[in-house]
């Protein structure tokens, strides 16, 4: 489980987060909503250490991130960038890569890495795609890869930022159907998702970030009640019940 | 042609390609050794070699044609491992070693060298050496300051190469008999290189190329961008620093004895990327060997083509690496990157 406390973080002097407190449990979906902008890419980084903390803490199953080695973090915590740069290497090197924080004396992959390699590339659905060059793969392909690679790394957290870009709409509802199984397993996953829609429909957890501020955390039933969403984003948020759950969609205020 | 490159790629694994450039390094070698103003058949060649004698033919060979052999695959070798390095750190496939102040603080050094000590030619390999470092050194610690991102360390090789190359010029207006020994450096050649000469800057050259072939994981995961590597545990701004200080070492200790070589670092790991991948382990393994071969042999058809004179083997590389770089941007600005 990881936890923020009054975290405040930023590039620099400037402080993009302001004071955010958000628990990210174990067997739970939580996704960071909110505008363009908002800190929701500043606030992963932040907790992975991978920018500075300016004030308050984060804490790894109790244990705050400065006591941590960038090492140990990424064996309790996966990132999947939203910026990906691209190598020519085959997808399973990539994958491969997934087991870096595991690399020990003598620097070569274990039989075992491989193994793990082999069920993460299967998990994200790009089994076939092993042999093949990431410079020849399309963005969809691509991002199965770099999932891969955060499922071969085997941590107790995902934070996944923005995983469903470059995927058509069957592979996003793939790719959040994954996100709830690996929940089920008792994983904590945290999404950064734009499309409204699938992001309450899916989390557990729903935290909505303004201006660098959580303007409103709960369920994704209480953070629509709460109207937190419409002042946000300055839209129109309804929902309409289906035999298969609520469905919430957005206008705009006008209501067209 | 994409569809030649993947097909490359696929058929010709690392190990292959490095047994057949092993198999180039090898007969560059022997015809560097046999081959020449005076032809010396491969029998009495080996035979002057392993039992040593001072007929002409042992001498030859011994003091002119093996250490010209080992300097062009040290340096060969040295300078494409070097550029491999820097081009995948930077994430720019223009760079090479001269991008991170090596060549200007070699020339810089070598420029003073000439001018304060024109009867010690023997120093300016010494002072080559110390600056690469030393040029090296000021872009990574401009770098560094600065928080060691790609541009910055690409900026600060702009500037203190500027500043530099004002310095040889500067040396060059005051005490104009420099430039008779300051020329044939920055030229660059392998001509009259002894082999005591060439101890110091092989052995560097040697663990280098160890040291980098064994970072080629660490390597591979710095080229997914820096959050992504360090997301991985990766301590990327370190390991990029620690990265181009081994280039600078690799292509210091080359320039040092060979002058100021362009185009084998930036020129090799370009032909070798087209065959092996972008993987960095068999990238390196596979660049250091054709380096090596690639200079050796040119070298070679430097000194055969107008003998009994002899081109400096800059000259050379230059004339068949600038058309081949200019064919490359060709290609990139139609390809991808338009």
């Amino acid at each position: 489980m990881v936890e923020l406390k009054n975290l405040t973080a930023g590039y620099g002097a400037r402080a993009v987060v302001r004071g955010v407190s958000l628990s990210f449990p174990a067997g739970k979906v939580t996704v960071l909503l909110g505008p363009n902008g908002c800190g929701k890419s500043t606030l992963l980084k932040a907790a992975l250490g991978l920018i500075p903390i300016q004030g308050g803490e984060v804490l790894f199953d109790g244990k705050p991130l400065s006591a941590l080695s960038p090492r140990e973090v990424a064996q309790k915590a996966a990132y999947l960038a939203q910026s990906r740069s691209v190598p020519n290497i085959t997808a399973q090197r990539m994958v491969l890569h997934g087991r870096f924080p595991y690399l020990s004396y003598p620097r070569r992959y274990r039989p075992e890495d491989y193994r793990i390699t082999e069920q993460a590339l299967a998990w994200a659905g790009a089994a076939g795609l092993a042999g093949r060059l990431m410079g020849e793969l399309s963005g969809g392909q691509r991002q199965k890869v770099y999932l891969a690679m955060a499922l071969a790394q085997d941590t107790a957290t995902l934070f996944l930022d923005e995983p469903t870009t470059y995927l058509d709409v069957r592979h996003q509802l793939e790719l959040l159907e994954t996100a709830r199984r690996l929940a089920e397993m008792g994983r904590a996953v945290v999404l950064v998702l734009h499309d409204l829609g699938a992001a309450l429909r899916c989390a557990d957890t729903a935290a909505v970030l303004s201006g660098g501020e959580l303007c409103c955390a709960g369920t994704p039933e209480e953070v629509f009640c709460s109207g937190a969403l419409d002042r946000v984003f300055g839209v129109s948020v309804k929902r309409i019940w289906t035999e298969d759950g609520w469905h919430y969609y957005a206008r705009d205020r006008a209501g067209h | 042609m994409k569809g030649w490159r993947t097909f490359c790629i696929r058929r010709s694994n690392g190990a292959k390609t490095a047994l057949l450039l092993l198999l180039a390094v090898l007969a560059a070698a022997a015809l560097s050794l046999c081959l020449g103003a005076e032809s010396i058949p491969p029998g009495e060649a080996a035979a002057a070699l392993f039992s040593g004698g001072e007929s002409a033919a042992a001498r030859i060979m011994r003091y002119v044609r093996l250490p010209r052999a080992c300097a062009g695959l040290l340096a060969g070798a040295a300078l494409a491992c070097a550029g491999v390095i820097v081009q995948l750190v930077l994430a720019n496939p223009l760079a090479a070693p001269s991008t991170i102040g090596v060549n200007a603080g070699a020339g810089l050094a070598a420029a003073v060298c000439c001018a304060i000590f024109p009867w010690a030619v023997g120093l300016v390999p010494i002072a080559a050496l110390l600056g690469a470092f030393g040029g090296a050194a000021a872009v990574l610690a401009i770098a560094e300051r600065t928080g060691a991102s790609r541009i910055t360390l690409v900026l600060a090789g702009v500037a203190i190469s500027g500043i530099f190359s004002a310095g040889v010029d500067a040396v060059v207006t005051f005490v104009p008999e420099a430039l008779n020994g300051y020329s044939d450096f920055r030229i660059g050649g392998l001509s009259g290189v002894a082999m005591d000469e060439l101890a110091l800057p092989g052995a560097l050259i040697l663990v280098g190329i160890l040291a980098a072939l064994s970072l080629h994981n660490e390597l591979d995961v710095l080229a997914l961008g820096t959050e992504q590597a360090q997301s991985l545990g990766l301590p990327a701004k370190r390991l990029r620093l620690l990265a181009l200080a081994l280039a600078a070492v690799l292509a210091g200790a080359a320039v040092s004895f060979a002058g100021l070589l362009g185009f084998v670092g930036l020129v090799v790991p370009h032909i070798m990327r087209r065959f092996v991948g972008e993987e960095s382990g068999p990238l390196l393994l596979c660049s250091a060997l054709g380096g090596a071969a690639m200079l050796c042999l040119c070298d070679l058809l430097a000194r055969l083509v107008f003998a009994p004179y002899e081109l400096p083997v800059g000259i050379l590389l230059s004339l068949l690496g600038g058309p081949f770089f200019i064919w490359l941007l060709l290609r990139q600005r139609r390809g991808r990157h338009g």
